[in-house]
């Protein structure tokens, strides 16, 4: 059958761009699939609830996941080139200490601001020193500093708290743009647009997905490794400090065990997002749906009067189960043909 | 496919003649496919009782393959093994061991972190009367099978601690502790010392007289006739020959392998060397290779020969910046160059074809087009947003350059045959419009139409002026391909030949350290 | 060379213990008295135990992040089951206990052998998930000492031999692994499995198979400590023994166990966690604010791994003569 290339002479034949259209790819992806549970939920919840489709009440939805999805995004990325971060959680409880401290040396809202992002990035500038300038597996890297993190914050705050943020830092996780649009949901649709961008449409988004599958033919090809790792570090601390920053002024208050437990909820809308955990596939709009179907599966158990903890066997479910099922299809699937 | 039948014809011939003992394990007709390539059709293979048998074949002949369906590693499709007239299976690797197996690989497969006892043990140790492995009995035997094949092991030493030689008796130990009857040594003497060759020679001496039936797979002629008793030649997963060594010459095995004579399939080229380059003075690393110089002109294709662990690819991934060397410089066009990672690398013109496609070449995962434009992105791109159409129109011209067989340029490259996935890289490297490219072992593992591809092609580059740079241990692809060989040995320059010097004796005995010997 | 560098690591970290409690001894010399060092230990045997099982998991290639969440549902079924049937003998509940423990092993393990899944993603649902049936399964109540039967709550605190039995139990798991460890077939499958599964696959050792019994083991400590601790703080509720998963892992790097598998030892382990036991322990007593405790394990393993990396990390290929000769 093989026939040789002094037959077909030196140019071959051209190459069809694709095989499927957009739209045949679309319509075979895990995106559409996740927008129809997301439907389904949505429409499962007006039944369940009169007061679902209330604005107000929407609009109090989706701060189950803006904040979450924020790190979802760097994390998406970072998952993505094959590493993880399981510190983001213990990132804010760092940085929104470090807010509150700075709250009684009187510091005022934009210095405030600095201080969150300054600490999200020097966490983040931490966790990338450690993986990529030591080569450290970033799986022990970020539970040590998981636990270094969160264990400042006790060090620091022991079983008080801090409060006193000035009341224009109230905005930022308690302030409304127009009508029932928060602030918060505001950034959240931003940062999906900015993360969607430098994924699908930019040079580095290409390296982050060439190092996922592949990151010594990755070095081969002249991609700076180690650099694309420690930005991706850095761009997490970034986000978790971002957070930090929504979430305290949403509460108004830090304690050492503020976004306990944040770090798995992330994992899993990275995950349920149709990121591969092994890294080299996913996409961020996944990832925005996923942060909906999360947010509108919490509110509606909270509309239910669910209790938070069995709303954590969902997720755990939920977790697995996306990752179990196709596997699980393509093992039957596989035995009928035998 | 008529020429091949006829090879095999004679190759009966050989066989009915020679036969004296049974053998101890047959195998007939095995074939063993995988998505889009045949490895093994329809193959046989005698193994006998105190004697060593040779198995030769170009890379990809299905050696490896064979030895994975001994091994219980692979369940062939078709076939039947025997041992001692008796029909057997493998379905699991334990199967193939309890049956008396076993394989002493070329990537010594041993654990590093367990001591050289347990490795030896390793599934079978002694217990005591409580089921428990009896230690004290494990190092205690363990010592008894060093002692027995000459090896000063310590028995409790960590594994990781033992160079490449000592590994191997360890295998060897492992091999006689299971009391195997059957023994395949995957190119035992690769990256030996001479010393320490002589030494596996003795000890393969001793396995014939303790009566094991050996499958000795090897590239070196030399030794293939020094301790062979019969041969079988595998080319492209067929049987194409076997017998007793002492009724074949090496030129009539060199041709059972290669199926064919050297300048049949090469592209006939005239060589045309224009200016200098490339200028490489005293390239040096302190554990892998030393003082490389060579230079390398316009148009030309030069030959880096040796055996495998000579130093080759280790010296070609310094000069594409992976590793760093100690010592050196490099002139590119006159100029001197520094070149610390790849990215400089490709900056002055220099790429690199890795040999191992599927971990430094081929990103498998993404699509065609993207594996092309990767190093090309800085051109295609506008500001750092990525510009697919340029993209398109880059992997379109370059992929039917080199005739790529695919059903899209969006497809995964990973669902490709090796010869495609060859030409992606190939084409991805030429898309950067290279000064230099070096390619390293660049049809090892493909097929055959694809390999006359890449030869074809790359005498089309030297003719357009680009430098090459062709690593092989294939002495054929060598000596068709090459205006120039640059022979390595143990991290060294061992000799360099052209024109009327450039013959197969000569290379082997460069590249093995043998001297000169007039017959 | 390597074996000697391997036990000095251990000889290391014992060696950091004890310069460790020498300098606490020399400031507050009742931390040394036998008694104090035997209640040390005492509270340290649930990390022990667990750290041993997490060991095992390692040394595949692979990690329980269940084990705190598998130790609180038992605890939580067994002071349920207790409260039903205070009759129930100390046996049946042991029993019960490590086999409902295995068994939620045993579907981590399967989740990883029979779906590929990976380990970290099987884990951290499973953690969620058996954390979140404590709360169905309770209704959020807590379990409190007078609900509990004498028995029930007597057994790890009964003295044997001047030790409690909590500390006995921890010692026979060591010596269990000691023998398991150095001396069973799959003791040293766990090794193979994790140091080079290719090679595993090689000499007829099922790699799937041999991790889902790591996940068994794993989770049958879990579920035996889930007793133990129920029993001898006398309460259970949700969230007993939260983030405890963290303590063990960091308990198993310390002690040298490398994350990517195949290297550690029983010695490791039981150093790691006695290590982990003691700073816990010594905290109030040089009245160090008990809050420092977390951030210290997190340096500890930040430390320890970045240790255990320099001192294995790979080199490249040695070809050139006087290279070999020089290494």
């Amino acid at each position: 059958m093989s026939t040789t290339a002094a037959e077909t002479g030196p140019t071959g034949r051209q190459l069809p761009d694709r095989l499927k259209s957009p739209l045949q790819r679309f319509l075979g992806s895990w995106e559409l699939l996740l927008l129809v549970v997301a439907a389904g939920v949505f429409v499962l919840n007006s039944f369940a609830s009169p007061y679902f489709l209330d604005p107000w009440n929407l609009s109090d939805a989706t701060f189950n996941f803006t904040e979450k999805a924020m790190i979802a995004f760097a994390m998406a990325l970072l998952i993505i080139s094959g590493e993880i971060d399981l510190s983001v959680a213990s990132i804010i409880a760092l940085t929104s200490t470090a807010m509150g401290f700075a709250v009684q040396l009187g510091a005022d809202t934009p210095m405030l601001i600095l201080v969150g992002l300054g600490v999200g990035l020097a966490c983040g500038a931490f966790n990338g020193l450690l993986v990529t300038g030591f080569g450290l597996p970033s799986i022990v890297v970020t539970i040590g500093t998981m636990s270094l993190f969160r264990g400042i914050s006790y060090i620091v705050l022991g079983d008080k708290a801090y409060t006193g943020y000035p009341s224009d830092f109230a905005f930022f996780g308690q302030g409304y743009v127009w009508w029932v649009i928060s602030f918060e949901f505001v950034l959240f649709a931003f940062l999906a647009l900015l993360f969607a961008v430098i994924l699908h449409q930019t040079n580095f988004g290409r390296a982050v997905y060439v190092i996922g599958n592949n990151p010594v033919g990755a070095l081969f090809s002249g991609i700076r490794v180690a650099r694309v790792k420690f930005a991706l570090f850095l761009l997490t601390g970034l986000m978790s400090g971002v957070a930090a920053i929504c979430l305290t002024s949403r509460l108004g208050a830090t304690r050492p065990s503020i976004a306990f437990g944040w770090e798995l909820e992330v994992v899993t809308m990275v995950v349920l997002g149709g990121v591969s955990i092994l890294g080299g596939s996913g996409s961020i709009p996944g990832v925005v749906i996923a942060a909906f179907v999360m947010g509108m599966v919490t509110f509606g158990f909270g509309l239910l009067n669910v209790p938070g903890i069995v709303m954590s066997i969902f997720i755990g479910l939920l977790l697995i189960g996306v990752i179990a099922l196709p596997r699980i299809v393509r093992q039957v699937l596989a035995k009928r043909k035998v | 496919m008529v020429m091949l039948a006829n090879t095999q014809g004679s190759a009966d011939v050989h066989q009915r003649s020679g036969d004296s003992a049974a053998p101890v394990l047959s195998l007939a007709g095995i074939s063993k496919s995988f998505p889009g390539v045949k490895a093994l059709s329809g193959v046989s293979l005698d193994l006998y009782p105190g004697e060593v048998t040779a198995l030769v074949g170009e890379n990809g002949a299905g050696k490896s393959t064979i030895v994975k369906v001994l091994t219980g590693i692979y369940q062939p499709e078709e076939g039947e093994i025997t041992i001692g007239g008796t029909p057997v299976s493998f379905p699991t690797a334990q199967d193939a061991g309890r049956a008396g197996v076993t394989a002493i690989h070329q990537e010594t497969v041993l654990f590093d972190d367990l001591s050289v006892a347990e490795n030896i043990f390793i599934g079978h140790a002694p217990k005591t009367r409580f089921g428990l492995i009896d230690r004290s009995a494990v190092v205690d035997k363990a010592q008894a099978l060093l002692d027995r094949i000459g090896a000063r092991i310590d028995p409790t030493v960590t594994l990781k601690d033992l160079g490449i030689a000592n590994k191997h008796l360890v295998a060897i130990a492992r091999a006689l502790s299971i009391d195997a009857r059957i023994v395949i040594m995957d190119e035992p003497t690769a990256s030996l010392s001479h010393k320490e060759i002589e030494e596996t020679y003795e000890l393969v001496e001793r396995l014939k007289a303790e009566g094991k039936a050996i499958l000795f797979i090897s590239h070196k002629f030399d030794e293939i006739f020094r301790i062979a008793d019969r041969y079988t030649v595998f080319r492209d997963g067929q049987m194409v020959g076997a017998g007793r060594i002492s009724d074949v010459s090496e030129r009539e095995l060199v041709k059972l392998m290669v199926g064919r004579s050297v300048d049949q399939v090469f592209p006939k080229r005239v060589s045309q060397r224009g200016e200098e380059v490339l200028k490489v003075v005293g390239y040096s690393h302190p554990t892998e290779f030393e003082d490389i110089g060579f230079t390398l002109q316009a148009g030309e294709i030069l030959g880096f020969y040796g055996l495998v662990g000579a130093g080759r690819s280790e010296f070609m991934q310094a000069l594409f910046g992976v590793t760093k060397p100690s010592k050196g410089a490099i002139r590119i066009d006159g100029r001197v160059a520094v070149i610390r990672n790849p990215n400089e690398a490709i900056g002055h013109g220099i790429v690199y074809v890795p040999e191992d496609r599927g971990k430094q070449g081929a990103i498998k995962g993404l699509p065609i087009f993207q594996n092309v434009s990767l190093p090309s992105l800085k051109e295609t791109s506008h500001n750092g947003f990525l510009r697919l159409a340029r993209e398109f129109r880059l992997a379109r011209d370059y992929t039917q350059r080199l005739d790529l067989r695919a059903a899209a340029l969006d497809q995964d490259i990973g669902k490709l045959s090796g010869g495609n996935q060859q030409k992606v890289v190939i084409a991805k490297w030429l898309a950067t419009k290279p000064r230099v490219i070096i390619l390293d072992e660049p049809t090892k593992g493909i097929d055959i139409g694809s390999k006359a591809a890449v030869h074809e092609f790359m005498a089309e580059l030297a003719a357009e002026g680009l430098a090459v740079i062709m690593v092989s241990s294939e002495i054929p692809e060598i000596l068709g391909m090459s205006d120039r060989v640059i022979v390595m040995r143990e991290g060294r320059i061992a000799a360099e030949f052209e024109g009327e010097d450039l013959t197969p004796e000569h290379l082997v005995r460069a590249a093995a350290g043998i001297a000169e010997v007039r017959s | 060379m390597i074996p000697s560098a391997l036990k000095s690591r251990e000889a290391i970290l014992a060696g950091a213990i004890l310069v460790l409690v020498a300098a606490i001894a020399s400031r507050f010399p009742a931390f040394v008295a036998p008694g104090n060092l035997a209640n040390v230990f005492n509270d340290t045997a649930p990390l022990i135990i667990l750290a041993l099982g997490q060991m095992v998991v390692i040394l595949t290639r692979c990690i329980d992040l269940s084990v705190a969440a598998n130790l609180a549902l038992t605890g939580m079924v067994v002071a349920m089951l207790n409260t039903l049937m205070p009759g129930l003998p100390v046996p049946v509940i042991l029993a019960v206990a490590i086999s409902l423990g295995a068994l939620m092993g045993l579907v981590n393990g399967l989740l990883v052998w029979r779906l590929d899944i990976p380990p970290i993603v099987v884990t951290l649902g499973t953690m969620t998930i058996y954390r979140g049936i404590i709360f169905v399964i309770s209704g959020g109540e807590w379990i409190n000492a007078h609900e509990m039967s004498d028995a029930f709550k007597a057994f790890p605190r009964e003295v044997a031999l001047g030790l409690p039995v909590l500390s006995w139990i921890a010692v026979l798991v060591v010596l269990g692994f000691v023998v398991l460890i150095g001396r069973t077939p799959l003791g040293r499958a766990f090794f193979a499995v994790g140091g080079n599964p290719h090679a595993a696959v090689y000499t007829g050792i099922n790699v799937g198979q041999t991790q889902c019994a790591a996940y068994v083991i794993s989770g049958a400590l879990a579920g035996l400590t889930g007793y133990l601790w129920v029993a001898r703080y006398a309460v259970a509720y949700v969230d007993i023994a939260g983030g405890f998963e963290l303590e063990v892992v960091a308990a198993c790097v310390i002690g040298g166990i490398s994350i990517a598998g195949g290297i550690g030892s029983v010695a490791g382990a039981l150093l790691g966690a006695l290590f982990l036991g003691i700073v816990k322990n010594a905290l109030p007593v040089i009245n160090i604010s008990p809050f420092w405790q977390l951030a210290i394990s997190g340096s500890a393993i930040i430390i320890a791994v970045a240790f255990n990396a320099t001192s294995s990390r790979a080199k490249g290929r040695v070809i050139l003569k006087k290279a070999e000769h020089a290494t």
